[in-house]
């Protein structure tokens, strides 16, 4: 009844531009911004951070990245998590090599350096197309989890071969470390995910986003009208580079804290984040937090309800989540293959109508 | 060489400039098939310029030549009275050459607006922080290039279906989108490959409109490629008539329509 259009006019084409059409769309997302930075900080404690909170954050950021390289580009990549410990390596050694720089500019850094790798490993992307592009990414991931673990140089020549975050401060507070309290670290990912967000959100509705989506529905025709297709799809791998990065980075730096890169950045991870952005929606900034949240959040929420309601033991707990996880993927692939986004999008569009739908 | 300079007035009185495009002695092979042979023609500025012949003459090759999706193995094309290199398609598109497809090539996950936006990309200059950032540049020439897209929609009256996904139009709709999007980058030659293809006669009636209305309204030079001979004859100033990769017949549609090869040519002739 409130979501509505009637009698919200635009005047101006910059009105009829914005992200949030609808005015009861745009109060709700300053309320979540609101509730985001003012409220939850102070209520959450180290489980919330830890299981709930950084690892939807991180993904999202992810998520998007790989959103923008798939979802709106078209170009499938199984390189996500070789990406992100290329975030997370460029990280560590400018961490320990410029302990005097912040950690902020760090991060931003590594993402810029992840950028440059992805856009290297899309040059493929000028010559094949669909699957035969997802192998050659996979060789991506292969050779830099292989890269990281067979040149000591980018562990620091440390003797267990992981890579561990010293402690970063910003602006007097620890961020990174043992001393770590979990609203910083909320705070500052929650950072990084708002301005990672925005961008992307500015970059797809602009004619960048539709160079790109005109590259993924009909290559040739685009090629016709005039987007070069050398630059579209190299820009997409490098802004996706660049999203992915800023994740892998913070995932290792103050998620995790340690990090061991064929444990971490294997190949599990290239294919969790490619089903987050699937089962998100592609094509959707909304969609990738869909999905990260999902894969997020299931199986936290299955473990309280199987062990912690139902007090069933733990470990045929863990097993039964990765089926009811797995179920739960397919069932909502088949009742809808276009992803949570559209469900929220057809959502949106019955509540239009709503209550009077004739 | 081009007499850039010289024109003629039509029937109806418009008046018709120099030489905008000229094709020299284009000859185009795919492997041992030629496609074209030998093939000169120019296009004047502000005709209506058509591209006939039955199936498999080559019509439709030699628009991809135009456009810059083929490069001719022999021959030159003359852009705006200088020899034009062999280009990639999205430079000629640079160039001010806007076309539309025989089966349409929209962008189907887009909106009908994005997809005439991106007609826009010529104009549309602003760099990728620009547009990371949106406000200040970005926003303003989102701004501005929105104004003459909408004047386009307005055009070709399809402000209703400004926000609907392109993948829910029907066909004759689509057609019209297409030719928004190949309109919205203001081009200086409108190439329309069978703009009229699979119509019935009262879409027919519209898409002709809109194409005379085009032209007159913006003096836009216009090729294109038909098989309805009625709108063919109705709407060109010149015709072009191709025949197996080969030039038959090249006048006014009154010359074409009496000239004796293009008659064999689709009626066919008795073999003795």
């Amino acid at each position: 009844m409130f979501y509505r259009e009637a009698g919200d006019f635009k005047t101006s084409y910059s009105e009829d531009n914005q992200t949030f059409p609808i005015k009861f769309d745009r109060w709700r997302y300053y309320f979540v911004l609101l509730v985001a930075f003012a409220v939850v900080p102070f209520i959450i404690n180290d489980y919330w951070v830890n299981a709930v909170f950084l690892p939807f954050l991180i993904y999202s950021i992810a998520a998007i990245g790989l959103n923008i390289l798939v979802g709106y580009c078209g170009q499938v990549s199984l390189g996500t998590g070789g990406f992100m410990a290329v975030g997370a390596y460029a990280c560590y050694k400018l961490m320990t090599g410029f302990p005097e720089v912040s950690i902020f500019i760090h991060i931003i850094l590594s993402g810029g350096i992840t950028a440059m790798v992805c856009v290297a490993f899309g040059l493929p992307s000028l010559r094949i197309k669909g699957f035969y592009l997802a192998v050659a990414t996979l060789a991506a991931q292969f050779f830099l989890v292989w890269l990281f673990n067979k040149v000591a140089w980018f562990y620091n020549y440390s003797a267990s071969g992981q890579i561990n975050a010293p402690e970063r401060t910003v602006l007097g507070t620890p961020i990174t470390g043992a001393q770590t309290e979990p609203w910083a670290a909320y705070l500052f990912c929650l950072v990084f995910v708002v301005i990672c967000a925005v961008i992307a959100r500015n970059l797809t509705r602009g004619m960048q986003g539709r160079k790109w989506m005109a590259i993924r529905d009909m290559d040739i025709a685009a090629e016709i009208i005039g987007v070069n297709p050398l630059r579209a799809k190299l820009s997409a791998f490098a802004v996706s580079g660049f999203f992915v990065g800023i994740s892998g980075a913070l995932f290792f730096s103050v998620y995790l804290g340690a990090v061991e890169v064929g444990e971490v950045f294997g190949i599990t991870k290239s294919f969790l984040v490619l089903f987050m952005v699937i089962i998100g929606g592609l094509g959707s900034i909304f969609g990738s937090f869909a999905g990260a949240a999902f894969l997020v959040l299931l199986p936290v929420l299955l473990k309280n309800v199987l062990v912690g309601t139902l007090g069933w033991p733990t470990d045929l707990a863990a097993h039964l989540e990765f089926m009811i996880v797995g179920a739960l993927i397919v069932v909502f692939l088949i009742a809808e293959p276009h992803g949570l986004a559209q469900l929220w999008r057809v959502a949106k569009e019955k509540l239009r109508l709503w209550p009077f739908p004739h | 060489m081009l007499d850039a300079s010289e024109g003629y007035t039509t029937e109806d009185g418009r008046k018709i400039g120099g030489v905008v495009m000229e094709m020299k002695n284009i000859t185009l092979r795919f492997g041992g098939v030629v496609a074209i042979k030998d093939i000169s023609f120019d296009i004047r500025q502000g005709e209506i310029r058509a591209i006939i012949g039955p199936n498999g003459a080559g019509k439709s090759s030699m628009l991809n030549v135009i456009s810059g999706f083929y490069n001719p193995q022999e021959g030159e094309v003359y852009y705006q009275g200088t020899l034009r290199p062999p280009m990639k398609p999205y430079q000629v598109a640079q160039q001010g050459i806007a076309r539309t497809f025989q089966n349409i090539a929209l962008f189907e996950g887009m909106s009908v607006l994005d997809n005439v936006m991106t007609g826009r990309i010529r104009q549309m200059k602003a760099g990728p922080f620009a547009q990371a950032l949106w406000k200040g540049k970005a926003e303003r020439e989102e701004v501005e290039n929105r104004a003459v897209v909408e004047k386009v929609i307005d055009f070709l009256e399809i402000q209703a279906i400004r926000k609907t996904p392109v993948s829910r139009l029907p066909y004759g709709l689509k057609k019209r989108v297409e030719l928004a999007r190949a309109l919205a980058s203001e081009p200086s030659i409108l190439l329309l490959d069978e703009p009229m293809a699979g119509m019935n006669v009262e879409e027919k009636e519209d898409m002709s409109r809109f194409i005379l209305d085009v032209n007159d309204e913006f003096g836009t030079t216009i090729a294109l490629i038909e098989h309805d001979m009625g709108v063919v004859m109705d709407l060109s100033d010149r015709v072009v008539v191709m025949d197996y990769g080969q030039k038959i017949g090249d006048g006014t549609p009154d010359e074409v329509r009496n000239n004796q090869a293009v008659i064999d040519a689709y009626l066919g002739v008795a073999h003795d």
